[in-house]
């Protein structure tokens, strides 16, 4: 069997008391796309939190393309990361978020050309060029030079995207990355990653309310409850027939509510 | 309700008329007086500076320094908040020289209002950075950039415009506390003035020269920073 893109070995994150993943093992295949879905609470976010180092885990190692992350080897013996290794790794990994975080200060295209000038030292004609077919790519070629707060949240996502991009990742994170979208600009977005899906050869995971694209774009489905992953399958397996009677209810709460 | 704005109106008459009647001769006291003012400014544009650089290196060795360079920027700021700014301009100028060091007196007091206003400025600073959308950060995270990079090109960049406004007030602030070092025998404006009342006894006319020049100065900072504010502010709404 190939090495998976990213591996979780035994993974626990604690708040305090509060234990919000519970031994976690997940392996993803690279190329793989896989959607996350679960009832808040569940410790879903916290999946793509952590294996983008926003979080530390209390316990366990995340793998990387057949590397430790958090971990680095030292005499033979796995260690806590440093920055350095952490830096190193990270580089694999692109996130989009559910609020956009773009600077506010920086037009679209030099949101896109930020990181690829003062993180991997691309020369800024380069950048610029790349920056603007990202944009172009995400439709958003004619808006290079707009600031965040002239751009719809649809766009702004969007632009989000297309600058994640510009590093080259092999993983891509998105966490709930429609729900903080006016209905009518979910579809743009969505348009967006399922291009991305189709184009490149991404490994993908996915945070999601949208069942309906879950479905479609997913080649697996994890439903998370209580800090474990419940049930997990191909798509049309865990919409049509889940076997756990929690994601039968999580399923039909959310169907409901449309 | 109408009677606030007749109010001012009667005081500002009444102020402008005894101010005509009694001003008989006031322009031969202007050029004397402007020296002083542009003593004053120069005080002021350099404690400014010397402010804002304090500031802003106190506040990041306070947030973001290793121990000693933490501890370091804590004593800076209380220090200098603690005490009042005219012992601290006492201290630079009359007892540095019993250490064998001797400084000018507009060095000194470039230095201790900088210095003073400095400590205030740099509670302003960290309040600014504060205030960033922690999703700034973790958009800096996401896309691999060292801490200091993000600091610098993300962070800051945003806290500037938060940190515009308050700066203004510690600005002003600064300018009125220039009429301490009439007291170093530095002749800014308010030593100029009483140089002169001294001499003529022309109080009031003398005064209300001083008065409106003071004034005239904040006023320029004022619209300066405001402009400032708008120019900071240019296509960037609130960030996440």
């Amino acid at each position: 069997m190939t090495t998976p893109m990213v591996k979780f070995d035994n993974v626990t994150k604690r708040y305090g008391s509060l234990t919000v993943l519970d031994s976690l093992n997940l392996e993803i295949a690279a190329n793989e796309k896989v959607a996350i879905i679960g009832p808040s609470g569940s410790g879903k976010t916290t999946v793509l939190r952590m294996l983008m180092t926003l979080e530390r885990i209390n316990d366990g190692v995340i793998h990387v393309d057949g590397e430790p992350m958090t971990h680095m080897e030292r005499n033979g013996a796995l260690v806590p990361a440093d920055e350095r290794h952490l830096r190193r790794v990270r580089g694999n990994i692109g996130m989009v978020f559910q609020h956009f975080n773009l600077f506010p200060h920086m037009s679209a295209l030099k949101n896109c050309m930020e990181a690829p000038i003062h993180v991997l030292g691309m020369p800024r004609r380069e950048a610029e060029e790349r920056a603007a077919e990202l944009l172009d790519m995400v439709g958003l070629g004619d808006k290079k030079n707009h600031y965040p707060s002239q751009l719809s949240g649809g766009q702004q996502q969007r632009v989000a995207i297309a600058r994640a991009l510009a590093m080259r990742p092999k993983v891509m994170l998105f966490d709930e990355v429609t729900s903080a979208l006016d209905p009518e600009l979910v579809g743009e977005v969505l348009q967006v990653i399922r291009k991305l899906a189709k184009e490149h050869s991404l490994t993908m995971l996915m945070v999601t309310h949208q069942m309906g694209f879950a479905r479609e774009f997913a080649d697996r489905v994890c439903f998370f409850h209580s800090g474990k992953i419940a049930e997990q399958g191909a798509p049309d397996k865990i919409f049509n027939d889940p076997q756990e009677e929690r994601t039968r209810q999580f399923l039909s709460a959310v169907l409901e509510a449309g | 309700m109408q009677l606030r704005p007749l109010a001012i109106c009667a005081i500002v008459f009444f102020t402008a008329g005894l101010a005509i009647a009694s001003f008989a001769n006031f322009r031969e006291f202007i050029p004397g007086l402007l020296q002083g003012a542009w003593i004053t400014v120069q005080i002021t544009i350099g404690g400014c500076i010397v402010a804002v650089i304090a500031a802003l290196l106190a506040a990041i060795a306070k947030m973001y320094g290793p121990a000693p360079l933490r501890w370091l920027a804590v004593a800076y700021i209380e220090l200098f908040r603690g005490t009042s700014a005219l012992v601290q301009l006492f201290w630079l100028f009359f007892v540095l020289p019993h250490f064998g060091i001797v400084l000018e007196p507009m060095s000194v007091a470039i230095a201790a209002l900088g210095l003073n206003v400095g400590a205030y400025g740099a509670e302003v600073v960290r309040g600014a950075i504060t205030a960033v959308p922690r999703g700034q950060w973790e958009a800096s995270v996401a896309l691999n950039m060292p801490r200091k990079l993000a600091l610098r090109r993300i962070i800051l960049p945003q806290a500037f415009a938060a940190m515009i406004p308050p700066w203004g007030n510690l600005f002003i602030e600064l300018l009125k506390a220039t009429a301490l070092v009439s007291l170093i025998t530095i002749s800014d404006l308010a030593f100029k003035a009483q140089q002169m009342n001294q001499t003529t006894f022309r109080t009031v006319e003398i005064f209300s020269i001083v008065l409106v020049m003071y004034l005239a100065i904040s006023i320029v900072i004022t619209v300066g920073m405001r402009t400032l504010e708008t120019f900071a502010a240019r296509g960037m709404a609130r960030g996440r």
